[in-house]
């Protein structure tokens, strides 16, 4: 939970129990043409919602309007009226798109009926807020589930159906890139022995076959006897930061800030360029001793990374 | 090394100087700088765009000199080149130009460079989208990228703390070039940062770019254009302004050389390619350090200024601390450095406005004039395979 999370799950719940907005009327009585529109809508055949003779044959003695339906009646179209204000639901939303919390989804729906609705019925809707969760971590994002409780309630004030209907409002997850992936070094005819060793948990270091230097980065010539031919020695991967930067400005995708860049120096005598991990960048310091590490820091890359040395 | 281009000393001349403004957005194009810049240049010497036979800039610029040429109404050309390495190429330019006037390969000789470094490209912004080709270039940039080792603050970061380790300098030390560097950027009407000065403490509450830098420890992206004119010394005599000879101009790459990155030689503290320069301009121009009135350091970031002092011998090594402290790299003290703001105060144009800025005080006409008749020392980028130049009156 944020750390303000608390407080506005206290001024939420301060809500609960409220009155959503003002009790809404339907517009329309239940009425056969807006009954036989849904049921053409849903594919509903049964003939008590439309025939009024099978209707007077069945168990209803007269044209009852499908259950489901309820929401129906007392919907306020596809663009709603001017709000009234002052609703507890108003100020519910207010304070979740003020926290952020600024996306929607329904989640989940469930009515109970007290009796069939029939032709010239005329509902009202009153909605309490029921209940707001605590902030909770969800597929789609973090949110608060929120859920609302209408009573429907006929031309006598006779309770005729509830429905508890949820919805999540939540933070959209932030639109990023795709986190890029650390770049993959060119691998040539000089070099690519030094990837491959590093692809199978060793670290390499190229070493003249006539008068055997080591040298590092590979080249395809020993600067001290000119010989083309080299092989390679196996490192110990022990060594010391010889010296190290911590980057702040600019920033890169493929890097969590701040991290460590350092030079290290090997014990057998060459450096090279690498990352000291496993520490606070701020304890890092030269002269430290630290070892190699594999990772495997995407699908296409393995790197040699260093740690200290534990004690 | 036996070369040290004696046979260039006190050939040629720098003879007009042009510029345009500095700022963060030029609203024009980098060809347009490049055209004002010359034109500018030509007028200051009093030659005509057909008197130029010889153009010469850095292979980062992206103003081909034929374009500038057909734009400015150049004619034919006998002599043209590109300087590699990023800001080591800016002396390099003079130096290439001397040669050629020397030797009679051209008379008149345009060096430039011009770019939008701010407003079309941030220039600090490094190397992160590098393809990943396989030639020399992209497996040298394959040791670095993978492990976040990107811009140029942060290569130049990883040189500054060794130094620190190895002399016991602080960022404190590195932050006393750049309060130099402003207060005398403060003076100069020229300067991005004119009326701005610093203070120590300013720069030591500046944010970490990379650490041991702060943002005070690194020069400006600036959008802009420098054009020099050279010539042989004796036409320069009946020109427009008094001659600027070229008393010395050397290129330098060293052993064991990478472009930012020499990380692998046994000592990490020095910038042995500006030794190479060093050598050449004391032996070229028979002047010693005592002999230096004032310098152009080139500075990128502040703590390779200090190298730089150290490697042209004006103090020991891990000294220079010492050397640039109680005000002695400003107006007044022991040897003056970026008198015209360095690129930290004036404006990033890849260390062509140092080299104009050396001319200015050589003709006794910079806003922070350095009293005396002293030579002028002009380096260019550090930490790459570089260059400078030894400036003097026609004496």
């Amino acid at each position: 939970m944020s750390d303000d999370g608390g407080a506005l799950l206290e001024k939420l719940r301060g809500l609960v129990g409220k009155p959503a907005g003002a009790p809404f009327r339907a517009w329309d009585e239940v009425n056969q043409p807006m009954i036989r529109h849904w049921c053409d809508a849903v594919g509903d055949t049964n003939p008590i919602y439309t025939d009024p003779s099978a209707a007077a044959a069945s168990v209803h003695g007269q044209v009852v309007a499908p259950p489901t339906m309820l929401q129906a009646w007392t919907m306020r179209g596809l663009v709603p009226p001017p709000s009234e204000g002052g609703g507890a639901q108003a100020e519910l939303m207010g304070l979740l798109d003020a926290a952020g919390f600024t996306s929607v989804v329904a989640t989940n729906c469930e009515q109970e009926y007290e009796r069939y609705l029939h032709l010239g019925d005329d509902l009202t809707a009153e909605q309490v807020i029921e209940d707001v969760s605590p902030e909770k971590k969800t597929g789609l994002g973090v949110g608060h589930f929120v859920t609302t409780r209408t009573e429907f309630r006929d031309q006598n004030g006779e309770l005729v159906a509830t429905m508890r209907f949820r919805i999540l409002k939540f933070r959209p997850p932030e639109k990023t890139e795709p986190k890029a992936p650390r770049p993959v070094p060119p691998r040539n005819q000089d070099n690519a022995f030094f990837w491959e060793g590093v692809d199978r948990g060793e670290l390499l270091i190229q070493r003249c076959s006539a008068c055997g230097q080591l040298r590092h980065p590979p080249r395809p010539m020993c600067p001290n006897c000119q010989a083309l031919e080299w092989d390679t020695v196996q490192s110990s991967g022990k060594g010391e930061v010889f010296s190290f930067i911590i980057p702040h400005y600019p920033q890169v995708p493929f890097f969590d800030y701040p991290y460590v860049v350092a030079v290290i120096a090997l014990e057998e005598g060459t450096r090279l360029i690498s990352n000291v991990i496993d520490i606070d960048p701020h304890a890092v310091e030269v002269g430290m001793p630290v070892e190699v590490k594999f990772v495997k820091v995407h699908d296409e890359l393995t790197l040699p990374l260093f740690a200290p040395v534990s004690a | 090394m036996t070369a040290n281009g004696s046979g260039l000393a006190g050939k040629a001349a720098i003879v007009g100087i042009g510029a345009t403004e500095f700022s963060k957005d030029s609203g024009r194009t980098e060809l347009r700088l490049a055209t004002e810049a010359v034109k500018m240049a030509l007028d200051d010497a009093g030659l005509a765009p057909s008197d130029v036979d010889g153009m010469v800039t850095f292979t980062m610029d992206s103003n081909d000199e034929i374009e500038i040429a057909r734009s400015v109404g150049i004619g034919d050309l006998t002599y043209f080149s590109r300087i590699h390495h990023g800001g080591g190429a800016a002396c390099g330019t003079v130096h290439s130009a001397a040669m050629a006037v020397a030797t009679g390969a051209a008379e008149v000789v345009v060096t430039y460079r011009a770019l939008n470094g701010r407003s079309w490209s941030r220039f600090g912004a490094g190397v992160q989208r590098r393809q990943p080709i396989p030639n020399a270039d992209g497996v040298h940039y394959g040791w670095l990228v993978p492990f976040g080792l990107l811009t140029p603050a942060q290569w130049v970061a990883m040189f500054a703390r060794r130094y620190m380790h190895a002399y016991g300098a602080t960022s404190a030390d590195f932050g006393t070039v750049a309060v130099a560097d402003r207060r005398h950027a403060a003076n100069n009407p020229n300067a991005w940062f004119y009326e701005q000065p610093i203070t120590l403490e300013d720069h030591q509450a500046s944010r970490w770019i990379v650490e041991p830098l702060h943002l005070l420890d690194c020069c400006q992206e600036s959008d802009g254009a420098v054009a020099q004119i050279v010539t042989t010394v004796e036409r320069a005599r009946d020109l427009k302004q008094p001659p600027v000879v070229i008393a010395a101009a050397a290129q330098g790459a060293g052993r064991d050389q990478e472009s930012m990155t020499s990380y692998y030689r046994d000592d990490m503290t020095g910038l042995p390619e500006m030794g190479v320069v060093a050598r050449q301009l004391w032996a070229q121009s028979g002047l010693k350090t005592d002999d230096i009135r004032t310098a152009v350091l080139y500075d990128h970031f502040t703590p390779f200024v200090l190298a730089q002092l150290e490697e042209f011998g004006f103090c020991g090594r891990g000294e220079a601390k010492d050397f640039i402290a109680g005000g002695a790299i400003e107006v007044g003290g022991r040897l003056p450095v970026n008198t015209n703001g360095g690129q930290l105060g004036e404006a990033y144009v890849h260390g062509m406005n140092g080299i104009s800025e050396g001319v200015r005080q050589v003709r006794g006409t910079s806003v922070n004039q350095v009293e005396g008749d002293g030579a002028v020392l002009v380096t260019a980028g550090t930490g790459v395979p570089t260059s400078g130049l030894i400036l003097t009156s026609d004496n």
